[in-house]
């Protein structure tokens, strides 16, 4: 296993002896590195129980290619479950706080927290199990945060501040709980929902209601049963197999704070330039954007780092700036790059420091300047000074592998594949995996694999004393 | 926590040596000895010397400002008065350190200069500071002496007819006028000489880092080492002395196989040999040290003990031709060098020394060392294929100093250098 504890977002990735990726956990960071290790660790081993439970039911899903979208919907509302926990947790915490306040309107705030939640919940439920919400990869405080806000704002303006710091006060000791769950009794739950689910499906369409094209779906509604019991007849086994961590190797920001030996903390460039090269062994140049820092990393064939660039210094070129300028549009970091995909022009954007771009986002608005140009204009900033990192660290060699959470934004991905054809020629080839955002976690995973095998330095030196 | 270290005859020399020039320094009024400021690089200490005169180094006060913690507040000072956050903080600092009364390292009164002697040896800044001193101390004179940059890597015998027509005609009689004292040639001639033993030393003691461990650390504790030659003891039989007591330790290091002394104790396993460019940090020098001492990293080679004169060529001052050794020492230096000298010396230091990593410290307010350090860092790389690091920190701004990110950058340099070692050894 390898746990990346970057400043934005924690990793943790398990893998098989064959390098392959069959767990992935990621949480917000936030303040606390130990709690946030841990939930990912925790969900990387959930995720690799789904995993190994698709790997059982292999055969049966070749057959019937349905059964895996009832697999994917077991797990959606697996993670509506898990999110159930904790979004009552944080109710009774909001309601906690809410009756501690020395406000006069303390009672109306209770009550506004009850209706708060009391809608948003069943929406996010649905969200989770008809929708796609699981999939998006958003952590419990954005889901929670960006429906509780949108309700207060309708509320009266006077309660604004006492609803907000209720929710301020709540969010951080919940979100830092450490919660274990029981698998297979949340998996069972989960069935039963699903039961739900596709039960009124099975209604509705006799009803003469045509579910649309969804082909998988129109398959299970008539034999999800079938696949139910199939995955019945694996979970327990599933839920009982021990997952044995052999080894684990941390790296990212908060890597000193975890409990440890000196041989299992790696420092990311190692990690990223292991992880990138190994999903693509002819990779030259490793560019990863995380959250707080930029690296620009050079490799040689055998994936060791020959140099390396970071931007620390600076939010602007990093995750966190596109972060605050969805703040300042008041959008989700989802739609950022969608929207500046939109721009018929980007605009140009001086400012080289976060904050202050801000400000020129908000005088550019006021001229009448499109959103998506800005946001285009935006992103091209961030990859300029990617791009100018890239320069330092001795340039994009081919092939050139792209990873960290950034590169999950469509926008961003077009800006650096424009400016490295434009300058490094267009016959670089570009690698971009969907799981860029884990490649530190999956080096760091990769390290721990290889120091079982004896070549860990600090063996190696060790046996060579003995001897 | 750290162990209390004992120290070396030599560094209690030295000790005692520094605290004699600042007590000189501080009792002129009674001695009536004339002060001279005057810069590192290039420095004519000898030719002061001759004259009986003291020398004042803005630099060294500034650096000893930063590693005492009592920069920051010189800089803003300094910025008070309008220095923009840009300007070389060695300048802000020691321009601060003077708005507020110039207190030196020793917390005596520094006296005020009776020459400024502007030696210009490759740093622009050099010019405006001594700008900026002339106004801080109106009337008194100054004295300019500009080093032709080795543009074409060679010194021609033109440049240094210019360098000594400047010493007869500029600074030579200024500094007679100053001191009161006509020039006496066999005077500087007897001084020059024993610059050139203590010169001679200093050579055989870098040198000592091709020795695995190596026994002295050429960065950390080299620029403990360029002290005296650099502050003006070269010429001194102190410094012969001096650097006689610390060869002489280093040889008893390497026979017991020992690694060098560092804050923290003896070094003890040497994991990896490192030259090193740029100037290092003062503000958290011994935190900065450490980072390296935890890792066992040994610095074998830097260019920052070489600003004060490269002697790596075979240069040593020449008694027979003063003034023109004199010019020609000023011409040598670091920083007088073009950027494929200086690539060509660090290669020479990073084969002979055996070096596993080239890292750059780049420093935010040092246009003279910083620019051309990528450039210079690249080249290295394609020739030697060495894995290169590179860091970022100021001189004495302690805003500027990211502890967290420092470490962060060399833990990841020097894992990259482990893996490549482990790698190399299979």
């Amino acid at each position: 296993m390898g746990i990346d504890l970057g400043s934005t977002t924690s990793k943790a990735v398990i893998i098989n002896e064959k390098d392959e990726i069959i767990g992935r956990g990621i949480t917000n960071t936030r303040a606390n590195y130990k709690v946030a290790a841990d939930i990912a660790k925790l969900e990387a081993i959930y995720d690799a129980r789904f995993t190994l439970l698709t790997q059982k039911l292999e055969a049966e899903i070749a057959k019937k290619p349905e059964f895996k979208k009832y697999i994917a919907d077991t797990r959606a509302v697996f993670q509506y479950l898990q999110f159930k926990h904790r979004v009552d947790r944080l109710t009774e915490e909001l309601l906690k706080s809410a009756s501690t306040m020395r406000t006069e309107s303390k009672d109306l705030v209770v009550d506004h927290i009850r209706n708060i939640m009391d809608k948003i919940v069943p929406e996010i439920r649905n969200d989770f199990v008809e929708g796609d919400l699981a999939t998006k990869n958003e952590f419990f405080r954005d889901i929670v945060s960006e429906r509780y806000n949108r309700e207060v704002e309708l509320i009266d303006k006077e309660l604004f501040e006492s609803l907000l710091l209720a929710y301020d006060k709540s969010i951080t000791p919940v979100e830092n709980e450490m919660v274990k769950y029981d698998f297979e009794k949340l998996v069972y739950e989960a069935l039963d929902i699903l039961d739900e689910k596709y039960n009124g499906l099975a209604e509705e369409s006799t009803a003469g209601e045509s579910l649309g094209f969804d082909v998988e779906l129109n398959l299970l509604k008539g034999n999800y049963k079938q696949a139910e019991d199939s995955l019945k007849q694996h979970i327990g086994d599933i839920a009982r197999q021990e997952i044995h961590i052999a080894n684990m190797v941390g790296t990212g920001y908060g890597r000193a704070l975890l409990p440890f030996p000196d041989d299992c903390i790696k420092s990311e460039i190692l990690c990223h330039a292991f992880g990138a090269h190994a999903v693509f062994p002819d990779t030259r140049t490793v560019l990863d954007i995380g959250g707080q820092d930029t690296k620009a990393i050079q490799v040689d064939s055998r994936g060791l780092v020959t140099s390396f660039h970071m931007n620390d210094r600076c939010a602007a070129g990093c995750g966190r700036y596109l972060g605050y300028i969805a703040d300042e549009f008041n959008i989700s970091l989802n739609e950022l790059g969608p929207e500046a995909l939109e721009a018929d022009r980007e605009t140009n954007i001086c400012s080289t420091c976060t904050v202050f771009a801000g400000a020129e986002v908000r005088e550019l608005l006021n001229v009448g300047e499109k959103r998506s140009n800005i946001l285009a204009g935006l992103h091209k900033a961030i990859v300029m000074r990617a791009m100018s990192l890239l320069a330092r660290s001795g340039g994009v060699r081919n092939e050139f592998t792209f990873t960290g959470g950034v590169a999950r934004n469509q926008a961003v991905l077009k800006y650096v594949g424009q400016m490295v054809a434009e300058s490094y020629g267009d016959d670089i080839v570009m690698n971009i995996h969907t799981d860029s955002i884990f490649m530190g976690a999956l080096g760091g995973a990769m390290f721990a694999r290889r120091n079982i095998e004896v070549d860990l330095p600090a063996k190696k030196r060790k046996a060579a004393k003995a001897v | 926590m750290s162990t209390e270290v004992k120290k070396e005859k030599s560094m209690i020399i030295q000790k005692e040596m520094i605290a004699g020039l600042f007590k000189d320094l501080a009792s002129v009024k009674e001695s009536g000895k004339k002060v001279v400021y005057t810069f590192i690089p290039g420095n004519l200490s000898e030719l002061i010397r001759s004259f009986d005169m003291l020398p004042v180094y803005p630099e060294i006060n500034a650096l000893q400002s930063g590693m005492r913690k009592k920069s920051g507040e010189f800089i803003r000072e300094a910025e008070r008065h309008g220095h923009s956050e840009d300007v070389c903080t060695y300048v802000k600092c020691d321009v601060g350190m003077m708005i507020k009364g110039n207190i030196g390292p020793t917390g005596e009164k520094l006296p005020d200069p009776d020459l400024l002697l502007l030696s210009y040896t490759g740093c622009f800044t050099f010019m405006k500071w001594f700008e900026t001193l002339e106004r801080l101390y109106p009337g008194v004179p100054v004295a300019l002496i500009q080093s032709p940059y080795q543009e074409d890597a060679t010194i021609t015998p033109e440049m240094t007819e210019y360098m000594v027509k400047q010493l007869k005609e500029e600074v030579i009689p200024k500094m007679e006028e100053v001191s009161g004292q006509k020039f006496d040639e066999e005077k500087l001639k007897g001084i020059l000489k024993l610059s050139a033993e203590a010169e001679d030393w200093i050579v055989k003691i870098f040198d000592s880092t091709k020795h695995r461990p190596s026994p002295i650390d050429a960065y950390f504790a080299g620029v403990y080492y360029i002290g005296p030659i650099n502050i003006g003891f070269r010429g001194t039989q102190e410094a012969v002395d001096y650097y006689k007591e610390l060869y002489k330790e280093v040889q008893e290091r390497i026979a017991k196989g020992l690694g060098p002394i560092t804050p923290e104790g003896v070094m003890k396993e040497e994991k990896f040999r490192l030259v090193v460019e740029g100037p290092p940090n003062w503000t958290s020098f011994r935190e900065f040290w450490k980072l390296f001492y935890d890792r066992g990293a040994v610095i074998v080679a830097s260019s920052y003990t070489k600003v004060g004169g490269v002697y790596d060529y075979g240069f040593r001052h020449d008694s027979e031709h003063p003034l023109e050794t004199l010019a020609e020492y000023c011409m040598n230096c670091y920083t007088n060098l073009n950027l494929p000298q200086r690539i060509n010396l660090l290669e020479k230091c990073i084969t002979e020394y055996h070096a596993d990593g080239y890292l750059t410290n780049s420093i935010k307010s040092c246009n003279s060392f910083a620019a051309g350090q990528l450039m210079m860092m690249r080249e290295l790389e394609e020739r030697l294929e060495i894995p290169v690091g590179f860091i970022e920190t100021d001189l004495v701004d302690p805003r500027y100093f990211s502890y967290s990110n420092i470490k962060n950058r060399l833990e990841s340099f020097f894992e990259m250098l482990e893996q490549r070692l482990l790698i190399e050894q299979d």
